[in-house]
């Protein structure tokens, strides 16, 4: 087994970890704590009064659009990362500097653009 | 760790035998001092936030618990909050709402083991470290919208949602600062990036960390970790005083004391990233190896809490942004900012 694989190895492991920490706690918790549930305690929380209509509501659109932007940013960034490790490494600097400089471009113009259209602006 | 372990007629997997002492014994140890680090950072940090807090707003703060300057009240909380019932409301998605926190807390353990505590004390040691360490924190957005979602209450919702398009809005700055860094150390291997910041020189002479010569890009970190922590003046999420303390509204007892664990330990962990990548970790400028490698985790520790006192001090001092100004200053300024900062560190990096 190499050094790759017990790192990776190792990272697996440290889930398991976090999930006993988790379920380690709330076991005990659970042996202190008192267990009388009544349907008033188990009923929504709402500042004190009943809980008025559906919780089910209806979100603003806006949500999505910074969702879908964020997955846009998020996936050229993911690009960017190990362009980053690379770029000093080889031989000729310019042209692969200047090939991010298109691709980070490109996404620059999407957001000018959805800036102009005034999708950024959250009213 | 060698590879000492593998038999030489390693053709089978019965052939292969247990690196016990290379791999196994450390890595026990090293499970048991991450789960005591998480729950201890989260109470250091969270003694130092009430009285840090409490004395920049003319307060005393905590003085009873344990005589000395109420230094044990979070150790109180935490029993306190140990005998409170475990209440799971009605309504909610109960498998999914008992297990947010967990996500939350996974996402700290495993932000946890990136990080390199001297020379030769590191958990993992990969290639794609910084990556990993941004690809895990992101777990707990997932912990922070499940919780609002399956809680089937108004207020957590939208606490939820805010929390999660917070959370987006600013990974991304987070993100693109950070590349800023890989570009000058030419590697996402932590350890590679404090060595680069050791070897990196003013002059030919002075010593400096990564501070210096990438300031933009360590102004959007500390700020765009500051919402990532959601705390004030990001603190949209949380906003007592019109959301009920939004995505976890619906939690009582320990679950909801998970947040609290998950919220402190990830500020050392994110100060943590910070000292890393900008201060220079464990390093410090012309103590030879030998000295780091017993004095590395405290100067670390140190960094970290300077850090730490940084954005508390942010927390005191600036009053709530609303969302719409929170989502314009992540998407108008401080994308663009650090996409150009990207831009000028690499025709820098090719020139020099």
């Amino acid at each position: 087994m190499s050094d790759y694989y017990e790192n990776y190895l190792t990272i697996f492991l440290f889930v398991l970890v976090g999930l006993g920490l988790f379920g380690a706690m709330i076991g005990v918790a659970r042996l202190l704590q008192p267990r009388r549930q009544t349907a008033a305690k188990l009923a929504t929380y709402e500042c004190g009064v009943e809980a008025e209509g559906d919780w089910w509501t209806q979100q603003h659109v806006r949500y999505y659009v910074f969702a879908l932007l964020f997955v846009v940013f998020d996936i050229e960034a993911a690009f960017i990362f190990p362009w980053a490790t690379v770029m000093g490494s080889i031989a000729d600097a310019w042209a692969v500097l200047v090939e991010m400089f298109v691709f980070i471009g490109i996404l620059v113009v999407a957001l000018a653009y959805v800036m102009r259209k005034g999708l950024l602006r959250w009213m | 760790m060698t590879t000492a372990g593998v038999a030489p007629h390693a053709g089978s997997v019965l052939a292969y035998d247990i690196p016990w002492v290379d791999f196994v014994i450390p890595l026990v140890v090293k499970m048991l001092v991450i789960a005591l680090l998480v729950p201890l950072s989260a109470l250091v940090l969270g003694y130092l936030f009430l009285k840090l807090l409490a004395h920049m707003q003319s307060r005393l703060g905590p003085m009873e618990a344990g005589g000395f300057h109420g230094w044990a009240q979070l150790i109180a909380d935490g029993l306190k909050f140990m005998q409170k019932e475990d209440v799971i409301p009605e309504a909610a998605d109960k498998p999914a709402f008992a297990m947010a926190p967990a996500f939350v807390l996974v996402s700290v353990v495993l932000v946890m083991i990136t990080i390199p505590f001297g020379p030769s004390l590191n958990v993992i040691d990969i290639d794609a470290q910084v990556f990993m360490a941004l690809a895990v924190a992101s777990i707990g957005t997932i912990g922070v919208l499940l919780a609002g979602w399956s809680s089937a209450n108004k207020y957590s919702l939208m606490g939820g949602f805010r929390a999660a398009g917070q959370l987006m809005a600013y990974e991304l700055p987070l993100l693109l600062s950070i590349v800023a860094v890989v570009m000058m150390a030419q590697t996402m291997n932590m350890q590679g990036i404090i060595s680069a910041q050791g070897g990196f020189e003013l002059f030919g002479t002075i010593p400096i960390p990564y501070v210096v010569p990438q300031f933009v890009a360590f102004a959007v970190f500390i700020v765009a970790a500051q919402a990532e922590l959601s705390q004030a003046p990001f603190d949209m999420p949380f906003a007592e005083s019109e959301l009920v303390s939004g995505y976890a509204t619906e939690y009582t007892g320990f679950r909801y004391l998970f947040f609290f664990i998950a919220e402190f330990a990830s500020n050392f962990t994110m100060a943590a990233i910070g000292a890393v990548l900008f201060l220079g970790g464990w390093w410090l400028p012309w103590v030879p190896d030998g000295v780091l490698e017993v004095i590395g985790p405290f100067v670390l520790v140190a960094k970290i809490l300077f850090l730490v006192f940084v954005f508390l001090w942010m927390r005191s001092t600036y009053p709530r942004l609303r969302e719409d100004q929170l989502q314009r200053f992540a998407w108008k300024w401080l994308i663009p900012i650090s996409l150009v900062n990207i831009g000028i560190t690499g025709v820098l990096k090719v020139v020099w």
